[in-house]
């Protein structure tokens, strides 16, 4: 316990202000206030894994770690759509989960935004044309912003959830 | 009709018997002697506060009981006689004033309650409840009849009042001799353990009115038998009795709430409950006697007053309880709480009777449970008053099994109620049962209404059970118990106000409400299925199962349940990767049953083989014993 | 009469508005000691306010047990917040001791284990079946720990035993006293959901204690469900450091004594928290059967503690 201790106070705080130096301060500070208009300062986040390889994943636990840090923006990933205003979805629909995902979303109380994340989640990538895939997210559930690449960065993540909240998001559940 | 009018008699007689009750434990004394009815002094019935206490117990209990009854009443297969028998003996029990009168009431309310136990004889497994039930409490009377006649051999009387007067010129091998026998008697009515095989056996076998009244007021019986023995018939007790008391008191609460825990049967769950139950009552009994022998007899009458607040909650909570599982079990058709599920929709009524007996039970602020386990609490703080380490050990054991004990009882009844009611049907009877009919549901009111009003008037209530308790303890006073609002313990060590915690609840209730306008928080609500992960299939086959939820229990407590995982299955002909079905059992085994009982009985059926050997048949071998005796007697003359 | 109720309300105001700021101070200090910048301290009063302007989504399978929890979840919690001593060493409703606070935590799992099994769903029943094991498991520490204070304090009181340690320091400077402290400290990780026994944050549902319970739980329920826990971890620490630790308490309700008093109960709490903190960086969670031996030990702590007493009298 004590050598962790000593190994924190080494290290210190290693949150990054951003990859490109200035932008992503302003980004972030852009995406408080979007947020702040929206939800209030607070915008919890469920992850869907809808049939991705995962490189998607990597990116998006990236932002969780100490030096991208998005819990400062007041964003915080939930484990239950219960508990969630916005639908991160990641991956080609697959068949089989078409209907996982729309359960999700429809599990998940409103206001609500959705956002599709990576190549996949936009048009199905480079899996588009195979018998295994429906479609894009917005064959399943309507989606609110997409954030395109194969993976996108975590600072396109970021960017992508601030088009999102910026752009009138949150559809109600029909 | 026979058996209606029968249970509508039985209204009257408890509401009668429950109105002399109340007036005994407020004062009122009378004696009664009839010279030629029974054997050996005859018939004489005395009513005093304590005796009072107890008759009311009976009288609210029946009455309310036989209500319920009326509206389950099977005219073909219900025994009324039996039943205002086993209602009778009941009533007369705390009145009987000399031996005779006593034992004869004694087995005429086990010999009836052992005819109800048989009104469903068709099962195996009734019937042998019954037998069990018949052998223990036939020992029972045998230890009681022995103990009773020593005492009365030595002191030259069978009165009981005359026993509390030649107390003092008894010799100490005598007392003990005849406190063992009696306490082995009324300890195994009132189901302490070792002694309790018989009780998870008889009171599911049992109808749920029979039950509830077996449960609640007849194993109270036998505590009130431990406390005139204790306090009263003996004179004052030395000190090992009461450690005695107080640890069996101890070990049956832990022990009973354990078995109760791991039990899938739903009337199972409700007796070894009743079991841990009377632990707690002789953990105030014994502490009661482990004060009064002290000198402390404030404390002494606080720990009896503890007990007997116990014993009527449980009565009233207990019974409520298993009125609320017969109208389940009849509407679902089984015992087994693995195929209930979903009835608060079915059955709103029995649901909200139920959910309030949980909460007495399981000592929720502010109900009447609260109130009688907040008091045995304070009455085990207080035990540095005693001045010896040993004491102080032992009563501080006794609190952290109480403490166990209370909290296993919150898990408890959350599996029994939360399985039972909420959720989905986890078969096809429970998506059809009905709810109870209105007899049922006003028996049921009955219990409900006492166990809140026992919990909210506890100021009322405690004052008069310091009367039927006082000349136990030897307390001068009634003692002093506070104002109307707040019960206050002598001394200043505590207190504690039910209407004011009930207000302050209610009032906490409405405060998120008022929060929720202030703020303007929307009230919108939408429905939708369980969050299950995106499964496809959401079926009643998700739930916890009452198996599944009582896991963790039997992980911890393995060294105690000792339990065998039984696991089956069943491939498909074609392929052995293809499993069709999978069985899993994974039962406790009493190590009672193991340790205790199967090799006493063994040992038991090999004398009882040594001794067949003399009995050979033959007519020269009886003479020939017969001889040889005279000889003997002869020579040692 | 007046002064009294006026007391007891601002008390219960202030376990209410100061809980989320406790539980936020811990996030952020949890995040720093492990090199983040992390959340606001102020966050869970805007992740409350969003929650309390969404929709809630109910199950089917639910019944009115389910929607009643939150309140009766929050109305122990409130009841709680007025008998405990925060604003005055004896607090100004009076009616009931230590025990009762014990019971009314018990009466909030209670409700809060039944609305798990409610929802019909394996996570909730597996949340319910682990937490009461674990309330169940804490009780004697509960208890003896109350005993080894009550012995030295002559009361289950709980103005009493404040008022009683204040006059006579000298009581709390024994061993016993620290070995309760310990135990009951052990006890408050236990019946909260902090590490070692439950993690707060965890996403997978086979690891929570806690949070399963609450997986089917939205908006203003949940909003209502977080508040209460997070007054219960917010009481239980006012009772670690009120109880064992009473010096600067106001003993009577002039308005200068009472915010002297808040003061150092705010230092004494930052301490707390920040041992807290640290605490539950530096520890990794039990596996849930472990758990009951963490609670052994407690056990053992608590009776040690009340044995002192005996042989040291």
């Amino acid at each position: 316990m004590i050598r962790q201790l000593r190994l924190a106070r080494r290290t210190g705080i290693v949150t990054e202000p951003g990859p490109a130096g200035a932008d992503l301060e302003r980004l972030g500070q852009q995406l408080g206030a979007e947020v702040r208009r929206r939800f209030g300062r607070s915008l919890h986040i469920r992850q869907v894994d809808a049939g991705s390889c995962n490189g998607c994943e990597l990116e998006i636990a990236g932002l969780t770690g100490p030096h991208y840090d998005l819990e400062r923006f007041g964003l915080h990933f939930v484990a239950s759509p219960r508990h969630a205003d916005c639908l991160l979805v990641t991956g080609p629909v697959t068949r089989n989960m078409a209907e996982a995902l729309r359960r999700t979303w429809a599990a998940t109380p409103d206001p609500k935004i959705v956002v599709a994340a990576g190549d996949c989640a936009r048009d199905c990538g480079i899996f588009a044309g195979s018998y295994a895939v429906v479609g894009g997210v917005a064959a399943v559930v309507p989606v609110d912003a997409v954030i395109p690449g194969c993976p996108p960065s975590p600072a396109a993540l970021l960017a992508g959830l601030l088009a999102a909240i910026g752009h009138g998001g949150g559809r109600a559940a029909r | 009709m026979r058996a209606r009018l029968s249970y509508a008699a039985a209204v009257a007689a408890g509401l009668g018997g429950a109105w002399i009750g109340i007036a005994g434990l407020l004062g009122s004394t009378w004696t009664v002697r009839v010279e030629s009815l029974v054997p050996l002094g005859g018939l004489e019935l005395t009513l005093d506060p304590l005796a009072g206490l107890f008759l009311a117990l009976v009288g609210v209990s029946t009455a309310a009981t036989s209500l319920y009854a009326i509206g389950t009443a099977d005219e073909a297969r219900d025994d009324p006689a039996a039943y205002l028998a086993f209602v009778g003996a009941l009533g007369v029990v705390p009145l009987a004033a000399n031996a005779m009168t006593f034992l004869i009431a004694w087995e005429i309310m086990s010999l009836a309650s052992w005819m109800l136990v048989l009104d469903r004889r068709d099962d195996a497994a009734t019937r042998r409840a019954a037998w069990v039930y018949a052998v223990m409490t036939h020992a029972g009377l045998a230890c009681l009849l022995a103990g009773m006649l020593l005492l009365g051999a030595h002191t030259g009387s069978l009165r009981f009042a005359d026993w509390s007067a030649a107390a003092p010129t008894l010799a100490p091998a005598v007392r003990s001799t005849v406190w063992l026998l009696l306490a082995l008697g009324f300890a195994g009515k009132a189901g302490v353990i070792p002694l309790h095989v018989w009780l998870p056996l008889a009171h599911p076998a049992a109808p749920s009115h029979v039950s509830a009244l077996m449960s609640g007021v007849m194993i109270k019986l036998g505590a009130y038998g431990l406390i005139r023995v204790g306090f009263e018939w003996l004179g004052p007790a030395p000190l090992a009795w009461g450690v005695v008391i107080l640890l069996a008191g101890a070990v049956s609460a832990v022990v009973g709430i354990l078995y109760a825990l791991v039990d899938p049967d739903l009337k199972r769950l409700l007796a070894f409950c009743s079991i841990e139950n009377i632990g707690i009552v002789l953990i105030g009994v014994g502490g009661a006697m482990v004060f009064r022998h002290a000198g402390l007899e404030a404390l002494a009458l606080l720990a009896l007053v503890a007990a007997l607040y116990h014993a009527v909650n449980h009565a009233m909570f207990k019974a409520l309880l298993f009125l609320g599982a017969g109208a389940v079990v009849h509407g679902v058709g089984t015992r087994s709480m693995e195929a209930m599920g979903g009835l608060i929709r079915r059955m709103p009524w029995t649901a909200g009777a139920f959910l309030l007996g949980s909460l007495a039970i399981a000592g929720l602020p502010p109900l009447n449970g609260f109130v009688s386990e907040w008091l045995t609490f304070q009455a085990l703080l207080q035990n540095v008053r005693l001045a010896d380490p040993a004491l102080n050990l032992v009563f501080v054991l006794a609190l952290a099994a109480l403490a166990l004990t209370a909290g296993l009882g919150a898990a408890c009844f959350v599996k029994a109620f939360g399985i039972t009611f909420l959720a989905l049907p986890r078969s096809e009877a429970a998506g059809r049962a009905d709810d109870a009919t209105p007899a049922m549901r006003l028996g049921m009111l009955v219990f409900a209404l006492a166990c809140v009003l026992l919990g909210l008037g506890s100021t009322v209530v405690v004052p008069a059970l310091g009367r039927a308790a006082g000349p136990m303890v030897g307390a001068a006073t009634p003692g002093a118990w506070g104002d109307l609002t707040t019960l206050t313990l002598t001394g200043g060590f505590a207190q504690l106000s039910p209407p004011a915690i009930a207000a302050a609840l209610g009032l906490g209730a409405v405060a998120p409400l008022v929060v929720l306008a202030l703020t303007g928080a929307s009230r919108r609500r939408r429905y939708d299925e369980t969050w299950g992960c995106g499964r496809m299939l959401q079926t009643a086959r998700m739930e916890y199962t009452a198996t599944a939820f009582a896991d963790p229990f039997k992980r911890v407590f393995r060294f105690f349940y000792r339990p065998v995982k039984r696991l089956q299955l069943d491939v498909h002909p074609e392929s052995r990767f293809f499993v069709q079905r999978i069985a899993y059992a994974n039962p406790a085994r009493s190590i009672f049953e193991e340790w205790l009982y199967r090799p006493v009985l063994a040992g038991l059926r090999s004398a009882v083989a040594q001794a067949q050997r003399l009995q050979s048949g033959s007519a020269t071998a009886y003479l020939a014993y017969i001889f040889v005796t005279l000889l003997v007697l002869l020579v040692l003359r | 009469m007046t002064a009294e109720v006026v007391l007891a309300v601002l008390q219960v105001l202030v376990v209410a508005a100061g809980a989320p700021l406790l539980v936020g101070a811990l996030r952020t200090l949890q995040a720093r000691l492990v090199g983040r910048r992390g959340p606001r301290v102020l966050q869970p009063y805007a992740d409350l306010a969003k929650l309390l302007r969404k929709e809630a989504v109910v199950s089917t399978t639910t019944s009115w047990v389910f929607r009643a929890t939150p309140y009766v979840l929050f109305s122990t919690m409130v009841v709680a917040a007025l008998i405990v001593p925060l604003l005055l060493a004896r607090p100004a409703l009076d009616f009931a001791g230590l025990v009762l606070l014990v019971y009314l935590f018990v009466l909030g799992t209670f409700f809060l284990a039944l609305a798990g099994l409610d929802a019909g769903s394996a996570f909730g029943g597996m949340g319910s079946s682990r937490a009461v094991a674990v309330a169940a498991l804490a009780e004697p520490t509960i208890m003896v720990a109350i005993l080894a204070l009550a012995l030295r304090a002559g009361t289950t009181n709980l103005g009493g035993i404040v008022e009683r340690f204040a006059r006579e320091p000298l009581l709390a400077a024994n061993p016993g006293h620290l070995l309760a402290f310990s135990a009951f400290f052990i006890v408050m990780l236990a019946e909260t959901g902090r590490l070692p026994v439950d993690n707060p944050a965890t996403h997978l549902e086979l690891t929570m204690i806690h949070e399963a319970m609450v997986l089917e739980y939205s908006g203003h329920y949940l909003a209502l469900v977080e508040w209460a826990a997070s007054m219960k971890l917010f009481l239980f620490m006012t009772l670690l450091v009120n109880l064992f630790l009473p010096w600067g308490m106001p003993a009577t309700a002039a308005p200068l004594a009472i915010l002297v008093g808040l003061l150092v109960f705010a230092a004494k709490l930052a301490v707390l928290t920040v041992a807290l903190a640290v605490l539950e960086t530096s520890v990794a969670k039990l596996r849930l059967f472990r758990v009951p031996e963490l609670l052994a030990g407690s056990f053992a702590l608590a009776l040690l503690s009340v044995l002192s007493v005996f042989l040291l009298q």
